[in-house]
């Protein structure tokens, strides 16, 4: 093998080329293959992105650069790293490549981070791993790490303990320990999809510098095309462990060839396009009669022995017409959940007035609320925990028509069997268990719970985060679909701009507990008031690499004002 | 958890008993592990359902048509394993031991997993006063050392000596007091965690009243663990049971046999050389003890796919045999 890599002229000053790579993993049920014949080659100062949905392969065939494979995976191919194949390279040999030929940044960064050191300790931990150098000389160099990555004040914080830093933060410095040995190759593992999209969009700047000026090769994992549009160079597109694509990131969108990468695309909800609100100058539906009117409303949770609260909602007015989708957006930590489970009965409001379907929420006793569950359906983020596992489907679906004794048995069944077909499964599924189902046909079911007592509101927490592209694209026609056709009335939370831009024609953006603006979505998203709103906006990553690197201008510049 | 959704998702309801599943998926060491336990714990039964067709005299039998049993005689062809000093064979008695330990474990087991789940169930789920109560009295039940309450309540329930049944009753009583906190612990830990997941909150928002909730969505969830705290605790409740015997508030050697009791007599033949009467019965707890927590401790690790290991055998089965889907 290693006499082909000396006879190719071309391969000579790659620093990871991956030749035939094929996995499998051993479970009980057989082999799964993981990634079948993947080739690719990463030059030095190259950003290549490998995109795919969940199970494409795209982390497995990332990890071997670093020689990191699962304990019941099996391998075939070669993995050059530098021309030594990881693959094959055991013990110390392994340990020398890792930190200082090619590193790793992951995904969370408050778990890649041990809480109980420093930060200081953990950057000089792969430093003095492979450098004979002082402790002194190390913290310096640990010290010009965090400097690079843009931590303020890095000779004071380099003393720190991760829960100082906030999540943004603490991704640099998972990046900085990445950074500290100066490798030729950094692989990213989603290194922003645990992350806000304003730290997003910084997070990638860095990454972007950091090639800039150090010349490092970078291997970004991810599942969102805005990312790639971002900062990519070259893209390739991964589906059931093969390279369905591969292509200059500009090329490939404006110009796709295989048909996986097609559909891919066109799944992709894209920030003004197919908006709810287009052509609309007043809110729809302002005459009709209002489910959810909040006055003032507040939501304090209490902190822990003597540590001081959080107030994840601050005197917010909202309405909620009749028939009317209202799109709840902000970042994690705003309160737009807290608001959508204080409209369910899920949290306890602490000031202001909370009115769902006139029922005041700051007198709230069980017993007097349970019949007006029957008009409020919820959707929630993840639908493989929102279902009891040892239920069928359909004995999940049909709980709320058992709760509430409306129909018998046989009926049960029938209106089961007819609301599955709503949300386009098929009725064998009602026998089945939710592990058995996919994440987007559990969704969809969650979705027909919901409506199964035909309800007037519907809250949907988050209810396409979790799934990838494609499923989040059809189960949002189907949620549009079903709101037409039924009418009523939903609160949709999401992170996503572009997702609540779709569905709901009334936009209220959040912000640390405040609503700040709130319009009909295009006006909001096309032509936003507020400062934050306007920087949260033009931080959304578009999925065109032309686009986005106008948009990258603007944030420059509103970051400097 | 995403394992059964391949192509094993169906199998026969056999395949799918907890011992047979774990036998099946395990390889290598793990399954030596397991498969000793398990012929240990079937040797345990074995002697304890077929005691009277296996032992060749009855457990308090001293004597027979050719007389009196010889006392403290060494093993020979008659009494395999010897005679204790009040004339017993030790071979029947070791072997109708078995027969009082598996009636201690099942009914302790069994009166402390119910009300030990139940209790958990209710404090976790609904919590306030009644959660901090209930924490208070597990917690001052652990504070005390097991073998003395198991004293404490032998001398409540049976005033220190009884008959077989009454002897049962009060060493397994006393054992299901001492383990009600474990089960009450392990539920009420699980059923916090669960209470915060979403298939809780969606029964929630329907309007599920708490007993629903309770009983149909929690208590299964909440109870998957279980299986292994009892073979576990099944080890522990075996223990308590030789320990009371050996302090001598098991029960009389003319209503039962009981290891410990036994082990308790041979204490004075040890020093004069008289290492059957101790050997055999001791030897009896540890090889049920160390066969009951083989079988626990390979489940444990054969439920977490973390913990599970293929054999280098089994994975290249498993590769050649290619995809099966």
């Amino acid at each position: 093998m290693n006499k082909k890599l000396n006879t190719d002229p071309q391969s000579n000053d790659d620093v990871l080329r991956i030749e035939d790579l094929n996995i499998d993993f051993v479970t009980d049920a057989g082999a799964v293959p993981a990634v079948r014949g993947v080739d690719l080659s990463v030059k030095p100062g190259e950003i290549l992105a490998i995109v795919g949905e969940s199970g494409s392969g795209k982390s497995v065939t990332a990890r071997t650069a670093l020689g990191i494979l699962a304990e019941n995976g099996a391998s075939h191919g070669a993995v050059y790293l530098k021309g030594k194949n990881m693959l094959t390279l055991h013990g110390s040999a392994l340990r020398a490549a890792r930190g200082r030929d090619v590193s790793m940044i992951f995904q969370e960064p408050s778990t890649a981070l041990n809480p109980v050191y420093t930060v200081g300790w953990q950057i000089m931990e792969g430093i003095r791993a492979h450098t004979k150098v002082s402790k002194k000389e190390a913290k310096a160099r640990a010290i010009e790490a965090m400097r690079q990555v843009g931590i303020p004040d890095p000779e004071q914080r380099v003393d720190y303990y991760p829960h100082q830093f906030s999540g943004g933060q603490k991704q640099r410095v998972v990046i900085a320990s990445a950074l500290a040995l100066k490798p030729a190759l950094i692989v990213a593992d989603e290194p922003t999809t645990a992350l806000d999209v304003t730290v997003q969009a910084e997070i990638l700047a860095l990454l972007r510098n950091l090639r800039d000026e150090l010349g490092t090769a970078i291997v970004i994992i991810t599942h969102n095309m805005g990312v790639v549009a971002d900062i990519a160079d070259r893209v390739i597109v991964m589906n059931h462990g093969q390279v369905v694509e591969q292509a200059p990131a500009v090329e490939l969108f404006e110009n796709p060839q295989d048909d996986y990468t097609k559909s891919l695309l066109a799944a992709v909800p894209h920030l003004g396009r197919n908006s709810a609100s287009e052509g609309l100058s007043e809110r729809p539906h302002s005459q009709a009669e209002v489910l959810v009117e909040a006055k003032g409303l507040r939501v304090h949770f209490p902190g822990r022995l003597g540590a001081p609260g959080f107030t994840a909602v601050n005197a917010v007015d909202l309405k909620i017409h009749a028939g009317e989708v209202y799109g709840l957006v902000g970042e994690s930590g705003s309160g737009k959940t807290t608001i959508g489970r204080s409209i369910a009965g899920l949290n306890k409001i602490t000031d202001g007035s909370l009115n769902v379907l006139g029922y005041e929420m700051a007198q709230f006793k069980e017993r007097s609320f349970k019949p007006l569950r029957k008009q409020i359906g919820f959707v929630f983020q993840d639908p493989a925990a929102s279902f009891n596992p040892h239920l069928t489907v359909g004995e999940c679906v049909a709980e709320p028509l058992n709760v509430h004794r409306e129909l018998n048995p046989s009926q049960t069944r029938a209106k089961v069997a007819s609301l599955l077909e709503a949300v386009q499964l098929p009725g064998a599924y009602a026998d089945r268990y939710p592990h058995e189902l996919s994440g987007g046909q559990r969704q969809r079911a969650s979705l027909g719970r919901a409506l199964a007592l035909e309800p007037k509101l519907l809250i949907a927490d988050e209810p396409t985060s979790a799934l990838d592209v494609s499923v989040q694209a059809k189960v949002l026609d189907l949620f549009r679909e079903l709101q037409t056709e039924l009418g009523f009335a939903a609160l949709f939370v999401s992170h996503d701009l572009a997702v609540v831009d779709m569905l709901a024609s009334w936009v209220g953006v959040l912000f640390r507990g405040s609503l700040i603006e709130e319009g009909l979505g295009s006006q909001v998203l096309s032509n936003p008031q507020n400062a934050y709103t306007q920087r949260l906006i033009a931080s959304l990553p578009v999925p065109d690499p032309r686009e986005q690197a106008e948009r990258r201008k603007l944030i420059e510049e509103l970051n400097r004002a | 958890m995403s394992i059964p959704s391949l192509a094993s998702a169906r199998k026969s309801w056999f395949a799918r008993l907890p011992v047979v599943s774990h036998l099946r998926m395990s390889s290598g060491l793990q399954r030596g592990m397991l498969i000793a336990g398990l012929v240990l714990s079937v040797l345990f039964i074995v002697s304890a359902l077929f005691a009277p067709l296996i032992a060749p005299f009855d457990f308090a039998q001293s004597s027979d048509m050719s007389g009196d049993f010889p006392r403290q005689s060494a093993p020979d062809d008659k009494f395999i394993w010897g005679t204790t000093v009040t004339g017993y064979d030790v071979f029947s008695r070791t072997m109708y031991g078995a027969r009082t330990a598996i009636w201690v474990i099942i009914a302790a087991v069994l009166m402390s997993l119910f009300i030990g789940v139940l209790l958990g169930l209710i404090s976790g789920y609904l919590g306030g006063w009644f959660d901090r109560i209930m924490v208070v009295l597990a917690d001052a039940i652990y504070a005390f050392p097991s073998l003395l309450l198991a004293i404490v309540m032998s001398i409540v329930i049976s005033q220190g000596q009884s008959s077989l049944w009454g002897g049962i009753m009060a060493a397994a009583i006393s054992i299901t007091v001492v383990f009600i906190p474990q089960y009450f612990r392990v539920v009420r830990a699980e059923v916090m965690r669960l209470k915060a997941e979403p298939f809780v909150e969606s029964a929630q928002v329907i309007g599920s009243s708490p007993w629903r909730v309770m009983f149909t969505h929690l208590l299964r969830n909440a109870t998957r663990t279980l299986p292994l705290i009892f073979t576990l605790n099944a080890t522990e409740a075996l223990l308590t049971l030789a320990g009371l015997g050996f302090l001598g508030f098991g029960i009389e050697p003319t209503a039962a046999s009981e290891w410990g009791f036994d082990l308790n007599r041979a204490m004075s033949d040890a020093t004069s050389g008289i290492w059957w009467t101790g050997l055999f019965p001791g030897l009896a707890i540890v090889l049920t003890v160390m066969g009951l927590t083989l079988v626990g401790e390979s489940m444990n690790d054969l439920n977490d796919p973390r913990l599970r290991r293929f054999s280098r055998k089994k994975a290249q089965r498993i590769t050649q045999a290619g995809v099966t889907r």
